[in-house]
């Protein structure tokens, strides 16, 4: 198996996380897009970790699953938060720092 | 070595189909449900890679606790369940010009930087061992932090949503 193989993985499902931020409007789906390039991300460690013969790139990926869980616990709780308050979680309707 | 070319293969095919219809799909159930199928194919290829400690922890976490999140995150905010063509931004058209330049990018550099290297057969593998004796030794101190940001992590998210 090539390094490069799954670095050019991780970098296709990095881009399309990338597409999705940018292009969702419902909040919880631009998490799971998140969800998406964290993950590239954990691909790309592993892959080092095997090419390099060392354990700290599976330390860093269990560290960014950790990290990841809670940031969807917060982001999420932010998501109900700002449905309770507005009735919507659509990103376009939040447009108050405009001016 | 053709048997694991094959099977990464497949699985890649399965996890790119599973992120693009993640990002394109218009029922925000559905698109949970293709996240499931790219976070099984990440663990897949975790497999792959000789490391089954991250794969474990990839189902346990991510297929196990977050997917749950997600559609509990789906039925409490009362996303329409079904169809839904309000999902994409005005000017989603725009992000396709951006990630294609990124993947350009990355691409070049990484077809530049590691070319044909193949990854080590022989190497000792990287087992749970080790990967034990690296938390709770040089990465304790990140260890401790992360173990207080999971705390505020849950604290903080019982008090956003608790209702008062």
């Amino acid at each position: 198996m090539l390094v490069n193989q799954f670095l050019f993985l991780s970098a296709l499902l990095f881009c399309i996380g990338v597409y999705g931020v940018i292009a969702r409007k419902n909040a919880v789906l631009v998490l799971m897009s998140i969800e998406l390039i964290l993950n590239a991300v954990n691909l790309n460690f592993v892959a080092f970790a095997l090419r390099n013969g060392s354990a700290d790139g599976h330390t860093f990926a269990l560290y960014i699953i950790a990290i990841a869980a809670a940031e969807v616990g917060v982001g999420l709780g932010l998501v109900l938060l700002i449905f309770r308050n507005r009735r919507t979680i659509s990103l376009d309707d939040l447009s108050e720092m405009k001016g | 070595m053709v048997a694991q070319n094959i099977g990464f293969t497949i699985i890649a095919a399965a996890m790119v189909v599973g992120a693009l219809r993640v990002v394109t799909t218009t029922n925000v159930v559905h698109a949970a449900l293709w996240l499931v199928v790219v976070l099984s194919g990440a663990a897949a290829q975790y497999i792959l890679l000789a490391a089954e400690f991250i794969a474990v922890t990839q189902v346990l976490v991510y297929i196990g606790a977050v997917m749950v999140l997600f559609l509990f995150g789906t039925m409490l905010t009362r996303s329409r369940i079904g169809t839904d063509s309000g999902l994409n931004n005005s000017y989603a058209k725009l992000g396709i010009p951006v990630a294609m330049v990124l993947f350009a990018a990355m691409s070049l550099a990484l077809a530049d930087s590691f070319g044909t290297e193949e990854l080590p057969t022989d190497s000792s593998l990287i087992n749970t061992q080790q990967i034990s004796d690296q938390i709770f030794g040089p990465y304790l101190l990140p260890f401790w932090a992360l173990s207080f940001v999971l705390l505020a992590a849950v604290i903080g998210a019982i008090v956003l949503a608790r209702k008062d």
